[in-house]
C-alpha cells in the first residue's frame, strides 16, 4: 500500500504541474502574440508600442536638458571611425551648400541658408563619446554651432515637437523631439578632431547629438524642418527605436 | 515515518519559475545585440584562448543580423524581468526568508568543506540550515548579480541620464562589459545549478515545484 505521504505528493505534483503547465502555456501564448504581432517598420507592432511606451516614460520623467559627460581633450581619437555613408553625394559643391530650413517662424516656408551663416553663429565644441546602437562608441572632439543658436535666428513656430534633418537627396532622414535638438550639446558640426569635417563624416555639416544613438547623427545636412508631424527615420524604419536616446 | 513538509513558499516558487524565462529571454536577445560588436575575448595581447563567439556559434544558434529585434525585445522584456526581481527581493527581506540564504560568518569555510565534500575530497558535510554555505553562497550571489545586469544596464540604456552610475561603473564600455560577464555568470550559474539539482534528486527538485519534500521523520514513542 502506498505511504500516505507519498500519496499527498503525488497529488501536489500533479496539482504543481497543472499550474505549471497552464502558466506556462500562457507564457508561450504572450510570447507568441508579441512575435507574431503584425510587423510595424521591421519589428511586431507589440515591441514597437512598447519602444513608444519607453519614449513617453523617459521623456516623461528624465530631463531632456541633461547634459552628456565631457571628456578631457586628450582623450579624444585622432581618427573617429566612419561606419555609414547612406545618402551621402559626392557631387556636391560644398563651397556654394545651402542648408533648407523648412517651416520656421517669421520666414517663407523654404529658407536656403549658406553655410558661412551657420559658421557666423558661436563656435561652440565639446568631447563626448558617440554611441553607436551597434555597441561600439567613441570619444570624439566635435565643434560647429549649436542648433539652438540656429533656432534662435530661425525660431521653431510654438509648440513645434519634431525636427526632421534630410540629406540633399532625401535618402538619409532622421527625427528628433524638439527637445533633444535644442539641448546645448547639439551642434551642427564643421569640424571633427579640431579640424574642418572630412567628406567621410560628412562634410560640410553633419549633426552630432550625444543624447541619441550614432544612427541620428545624420551627415551632409540638406533639409532641417520643422513639424508636429512625426518624422520618418531612416532606422527607425528598419526596426530600431524612434527615439533613440540615452 | 514518512510526512511532507513545506520547503519553498509559493511566492517564491513563482518568483523563480517567472525568472527562468525572462533571463532566458534577456539573455538571448542580448546575445543578438552583442553579435553587432562582438569585441569579447579571453586572452593576451595576441593571444586569445576563447573569442566570445566564433561565428560559428551564431550560425548554430541562428543569433546573427538581429540587432534591431534584439534591442526591442530586450527593452520591452526587461520591465518584466526587474519588476519581478525586485518583487522577489522585496519579498524575501519582508518575510524574513533573507536570514536563510544570506551566508553567515563562516559561510566561505563551510562553502569549501561543501565543494570538497560534493567532490568526493571530504566525508561529512558541515551543519546547515535550510541551505548550505555553498547555496547560500550562490543564491545571494545570483540576486546581486541581478541587481548588478539592473545597474550596468540602466547606465548602458539611458547612458547621459545615469552619467553619474557609467562614471562609477568605469564608463560606458566597462558598464557593458560588466553586463555581458554578468551574463557569462548566469550561465555558468545555469549548469552548476542544474547539475546540482539533478544530483540532489526528485524530491528536492520537486520541491520547487509543489513547494513540498517528503521527510523521514522518527517514530514518537510513547
Amino acid at each position: 500500500m502506498k505511504d500516505p505521504a507519498d500519496f499527498d505528493m503525488s497529488r501536489r505534483t500533479r496539482r504543481s504541474l497543472l499550474t505549471g503547465g497552464i502558466a506556462a502555456a500562457a507564457g508561450a501564448g504572450l510570447w507568441a502574440w508579441i512575435a507574431n504581432s503584425p510587423s510595424e517598420e521591421g519589428i511586431p507592432r507589440a515591441l514597437r508600442r512598447g519602444l513608444q511606451v519607453n519614449e513617453k516614460l523617459s521623456r516623461g520623467i528624465f530631463n531632456g536638458k541633461r547634459l552628456a559627460p565631457e571628456f578631457p581633450l586628450d582623450q579624444a581619437v585622432k581618427k573617429v571611425r566612419v561606419n555609414e555613408d547612406i545618402g551621402m553625394s559626392d557631387d556636391v559643391d560644398r563651397a556654394t551648400w545651402k542648408v533648407k530650413i523648412e517651416g520656421a517662424d517669421g520666414h517663407p516656408a523654404s529658407v536656403e541658408v549658406p553655410l558661412a551663416k551657420i559658421k557666423s553663429l558661436p563656435h561652440a565644441e565639446h568631447v563626448t563619446e558617440l554611441k553607436c546602437v551597434e555597441g561600439w562608441s567613441q570619444i570624439v572632439h566635435w565643434g560647429g554651432a549649436r542648433f539652438a543658436d540656429l533656432a534662435k535666428e530661425f525660431p521653431p513656430p510654438p509648440d513645434t515637437q519634431y525636427v526632421a534633418m534630410e540629406t540633399p537627396d532625401g535618402e538619409y532622414y532622421v527625427g528628433l523631439d524638439l527637445e533633444s535638438a535644442l539641448q546645448p550639446q547639439t551642434l551642427l558640426v564643421y569640424e571633427m578632431t579640431g579640424e574642418p569635417i572630412t567628406e567621410e563624416h560628412g562634410a560640410p555639416l553633419r549633426l552630432c547629438i550625444p543624447t541619441k544613438y550614432g544612427i541620428k547623427n545624420i551627415k551632409q545636412i540638406g533639409t532641417i524642418r520643422y513639424t508636429n508631424e512625426r518624422p520618418k527615420d531612416y532606422w527607425a524604419e528598419r526596426g530600431y527605436d524612434w527615439y533613440a536616446g540615452l | 515515518m514518512k510526512q511532507i513538509a513545506l520547503k519553498h513558499l509559493r511566492a517564491v516558487r513563482w518568483f523563480h519559475w517567472i525568472n527562468f524565462p525572462l533571463l532566458a529571454i534577456m539573455i538571448w536577445t542580448g546575445l543578438w545585440i552583442y553579435w553587432a560588436n562582438d569585441v569579447y575575448r579571453i586572452g593576451w595581447g595576441d593571444l586569445t584562448l576563447l573569442h566570445f563567439f566564433p561565428d560559428s556559434f551564431y550560425n548554430l544558434t541562428h543569433t546573427d543580423h538581429k540587432l534591431a529585434q534584439g534591442m526591442a525585445w530586450h527593452f520591452v522584456v526587461m520591465w518584466a524581468f526587474i519588476l519581478n526581481g525586485i518583487a522577489y527581493i522585496a519579498y524575501t527581506i519582508i518575510s524574513g526568508e533573507w536570514r536563510k540564504l544570506v551566508p553567515g560568518r563562516h559561510a566561505l569555510r563551510d562553502a569549501i568543506y561543501v565543494t570538497l565534500y560534493d567532490l568526493h575530497l571530504r566525508k561529512e558535510l558541515p551543519a546547515q540550515g535550510k541551505y548550505n554555505a555553498a547555496q547560500q553562497i550562490s543564491y545571494t550571489a545570483i540576486s546581486v548579480m541581478g541587481l548588478g545586469s539592473f545597474i550596468t544596464g540602466l547606465a548602458i540604456w539611458r547612458y547621459v541620464q545615469f552619467s553619474w552610475l557609467a562614471t562609477l561603473l568605469g564608463g560606458y564600455p566597462a558598464a557593458r562589459m560588466e553586463h555581458f560577464m554578468l551574463t557569462i555568470g548566469y550561465v555558468l550559474f545555469f549548469f552548476v545549478h542544474v547539475a546540482q539539482v539533478v544530483k540532489a534528486g526528485w524530491n528536492n527538485g520537486r520541491s520547487m515545484i509543489t513547494g513540498y519534500e517528503v521527510v523521514e521523520t522518527p517514530e514518537v514513542r510513547s
